[in-house]
């Protein structure tokens, strides 16, 4: 498919700045070495290469990495941080990514992993902490595979790791004000 | 009979990985001539040379057989033993058993140790009929010759002239300066051009030691190595510069307007012209092909103003012949014609797709814009700038094979004087490889990028108009998908060439070409300011294409060399040249065309044979500073009378016979 530079960049110069602004990098930096995606552990299941994502900032594409597999399949392993020659912390911009995807509704690609997001926070909130069981519920129910994962389960509930009874944290209601701190960061943005 | 040595050199495992030393001595032993032979790991280290040395002593040798490496490596540094022992020097053949045969026959070693015994023999051959040879000497004339006044030929110039010798500067343009001064800012440290080079042609002019010759050319070259004799044409200036004050009156009058060469076709000049404000010498020249006066006989509205009547339309070109000791060839590049060829970037037809050269004159500020980056179609800002990498460059099919050098900096500048002079430009750079190899490169290429221009690594396949915007189509091969940029201004980095003439300049000086066209250098590495031609050096893009630094630098070495040289009095020279033999030349002279170095002249002689008169007869004679022993002459010779001296027939025959009877 053709892409047209000119119109990208005029399109996209602020959401560009944005990026690189709330990640702290540079997206210039990278000279597209490939490193991160030769490292990339997850790179086999993912859409765009990890340096491609890159490359479509530079070029000025908003679009295609905003709407691909790829930012929500990085597991934040950081092995591209750590080997990257420039110091582009790809890691950190994926998840800026991440963010303004899930801001603008566009979890479509990443559907399920943005619904785990969701599902764990509920129970941090709830709790203070995980409770495995219940985010593993929780995430099956809303998916519908109501199955998946049950192999592991067992496994772990045989060896005391999965516990019934959600166990919470002394001040939950800590918990909750820094909740609705960061709800109030978020719409003051 | 000879007392012959062999020494065998097993060159650490470069000879003696492959075939045995030992065996190859002791083989040697056995043939005709042969004293005394021996093997040992490092001939050529100081306890190889000692070795030699004591051997020639304690068993009374005369002649010497090294079997190692080329001749060209180490001859004359076993010749240089043969003296510390007390032998002349030209007794020592070599056998090249290491490029001739182990680095070749490495697979094989059989038959490689039968080969290496078979050099030997045929060396030892050869050294048995070895004669004593002596070195003449010739005088040097102190003076030195550059030819073209770009930043190579003024570096060289200056640093000839400051170490105290005399300079002949000759440039075929009106003023000396070369592309340089075209140019606005350096890379990488974006300097002004014109300031770092402005105040060396000043300096070149004001020398005492320095002699220019600016609108003139080198008509021809005679001689050899410290007694060249050159022959200077100077066109016609048709103005007095002895009269003229350079007021500029004429130019400012003259009604007939040219596109200037010195723009590059972007702005215009007049007939009577300077080329650029700071010329030098800095009095102008009449184009007699584009002079009103000239082509219809009527206007003379320069001569009319100028106030010092310099004008002479009646002046005539001046022939002016010098000798000289060295010469520099310095007449730098050109640029490839991308018009001719490149059709999918429209042949030239776009006025907005301009050469990196053109951009140059666009952003300087004695530039027809003054500096203002300008569109030459309609006068507007750009906006969105496009620049192209590698036009005629890396490209078999269209232009040169070779990478030009100077491309991915000077675009990497290009990209960030938009980017400065232009606010909210946009600035793209189609690359196939960045290639930054010096000094603050890699970080100015960077700085490029960081100031916001976009490189897409690709090849632009098409450029087409689209209303008043430039579509350029090409690719990003690190995505793998087609891009298309829409552009105001498209800017190509056309291939570095040799200059126009360099071909004819060449055979004039006696200098070989490369494939391309650029002049060869004698040695890539350990000499690469000389040329095979004893006393013709090389500085600058001339070589090859380079950018300023490197200019420079090897400007400053062919000057030290060219110091080096008319330092001397004498010069001594190679004995294993030509050498007639006067009773048997004939005088037919089918020898003398044959020469490639002009070597041989006719000679009156006069001979009184038994029961004759005396009488006279022309028989051909050898120049003994011009001969380079090729050979040439003694195969064309039908008489026998012609013989190079260390590869005479005898000699050769000699060595014939022990490789085949």
């Amino acid at each position: 498919m053709l892409l047209n530079l000119s119109t990208a960049v005029r399109d996209s110069a602020a959401f560009v700045s944005y990026v690189e602004s709330a990640s702290g990098q540079r997206i210039s930096d990278c000279y597209q070495c490939g490193k991160c995606t030769a490292g990339c552990p997850v790179s086999f299941a993912m859409d765009l290469m990890p340096h491609q994502v890159i490359r479509l900032l530079q070029l000025g594409f908003r679009d295609e990495p905003l709407n691909s597999k790829t930012i929500w399949l990085c597991a934040t392993c950081a092995t591209c941080t750590t080997r990257c020659p420039r110091n582009v912390d790809l890691a950190r911009l994926m998840d800026t990514l991440r963010n303004v995807a899930r801001q603008e509704g566009r979890t479509g690609a990443g559907k399920d992993v943005a619904l785990f997001n969701e599902v764990f926070l509920e129970s941090v909130r709830r709790y203070g902490r995980a409770h495995e069981l219940g985010i593993g519920l929780r995430h099956n129910l809303r998916t519908g595979r109501l199955l998946k994962d049950n192999d592991l389960a067992r496994t772990w509930f045989l060896r005391g790791r999965l516990q019934v009874r959600p166990s919470k944290v002394r001040e939950v209601a800590e918990i909750e004000r820094i909740f609705g701190e960061i709800a109030r960061m978020e719409d003051g943005e | 009979m000879a007392r012959t040595g062999v020494f065998v050199c097993w060159c650490g495992s470069n000879i003696g990985g492959v075939v045995d030393c030992a065996a190859i001595a002791a083989q040697a032993a056995t043939f005709p001539g042969v004293a005394y032979s021996v093997d040992y790991k490092y001939l050529c280290s100081e306890p190889g040379q000692n070795l030699i040395i004591q051997a020639v002593r304690e068993h009374r040798l005369d002649r010497v057989v090294v079997a190692a490496c080329s001749p060209r490596l180490h001859e004359e540094t076993f010749r240089k033993v043969l003296v510390r022992a007390g032998l002349n020097a030209y007794l020592v053949e070599m056998a090249n058993i290491r490029e001739h045969c182990t680095w070749v026959h490495g697979a094989e070693k059989e038959r490689a140790q039968q080969k290496a015994v078979d050099l030997v023999r045929r060396a030892v051959a050869k050294a048995n009929r070895l004669e004593p040879l002596f070195e003449s000497s010739i005088p040097v004339t102190k003076r030195c010759l550059i030819v073209g006044g770009g930043i190579a030929g003024i570096q060289a110039a200056l640093d000839v002239a400051d170490a105290g010798q005399e300079v002949l500067l000759v440039e075929r343009e009106p003023t000396i300066g070369g592309n340089m001064v075209k140019l606005d800012k350096t890379f990488p440290t974006l300097d002004c051009s014109a300031c770092i080079s402005t105040p060396k042609m000043v300096a070149v002019a004001n020398h005492p030691n320095i002699r220019l010759y600016t609108y003139a050319e080198v008509e021809k070259l005679t001689g050899y190595i410290g007694n060249f004799e050159v022959t200077i044409r100077q066109k016609a200036r048709y103005v007095d510069h002895d009269r003229c004050t350079g007021c500029g009156t004429c130019w400012e009058k003259c009604p007939c307007k040219v596109p200037a060469e010195f723009d590059v076709g972007l702005g215009h000049r007049k007939a009577i012209y300077i080329p650029f404000p700071q010329a030098v010498p800095n009095k102008p020249v009449i184009d007699r092909e584009h002079c009103r006066y000239f082509t219809s006989g009527k206007c003379r509205v320069c001569a009319k103003v100028c106030p010092t009547q310099a004008i002479d339309y009646g002046q005539e070109e001046k022939i002016f012949t010098e000798r000289v000791g060295a010469v520099v060839v310095a007449t730098g590049f050109g640029l490839f014609d991308w018009s001719r060829v490149y059709g999918e970037y429209g042949y030239g037809r776009y006025p907005d797709v301009i050469t990196g050269l053109q951009f140059e004159r666009l952003v300087n500020a004695a530039g027809p814009t003054g500096g203002k980056i300008l569109r030459p179609s309609d006068g507007n800002i750009p906006r969105t700038v496009v620049f192209i990498k590698c036009v005629g460059s890396r490209d078999e099919a269209k232009g040169r094979n070779y990478c030009s050098r100077i491309c991915c900096m000077y675009t990497a500048k290009h990209a960030l004087q938009v980017l400065e002079k232009v606010p909210g430009a946009r600035v793209y750079v189609f690359y196939m490889d960045v290639r930054a190899a010096g000094k603050g490169y890699e970080e100015f290429f960077q700085r490029a990028v960081r100031e916001g221009a976009v490189y897409i690594r690709g090849r632009v396949s098409k450029i087409f108009r689209d209303g008043r915007r430039l579509v350029v189509r090409g690719v990003d091969t690190l995505l793998g998908r087609p891009v298309e940029v829409d552009a105001d201004l498209v800017v190509l980095a056309t291939a570095v060439e040799p200059a126009a003439g360099a071909a004819e300049t060449a055979r004039l000086l006696g200098v070989n070409t490369d494939r391309d066209g650029f002049f060869q250098e004698a040695h890539p590495k350990l000499r690469p300011v000389e040329t095979h031609t004893g006393g013709v050096f090389l500085a600058g893009a001339c070589q090859a294409p380079k950018d300023i630094p490197d200019t420079v630098a090897q400007a400053s070495g062919a000057a030290a060399k060219v110091v080096g040289l008319l330092s001397r009095d004498q010069l001594s020279t190679s004995p294993m040249i030509a050498r007639v033999n006067e009773v048997l030349c004939t005088g037919c002279f089918l020898c003398v065309p044959v020469c490639p170095y002009r070597a041989l002249a006719p000679k009156k002689i006069s001979e009184r044979l038994p029961g004759h008169p005396l009488r006279e007869r022309e028989v051909v004679t050898v120049n003994a500073g011009l001969c380079q022993g090729c050979g040439a002459c003694n195969a064309i010779c039908r008489a026998g009378a012609i013989e190079v001296r260390g590869f005479t027939n005898e000699q050769l025959l000699a060595e014939v016979d022990a490789l085949c009877l």
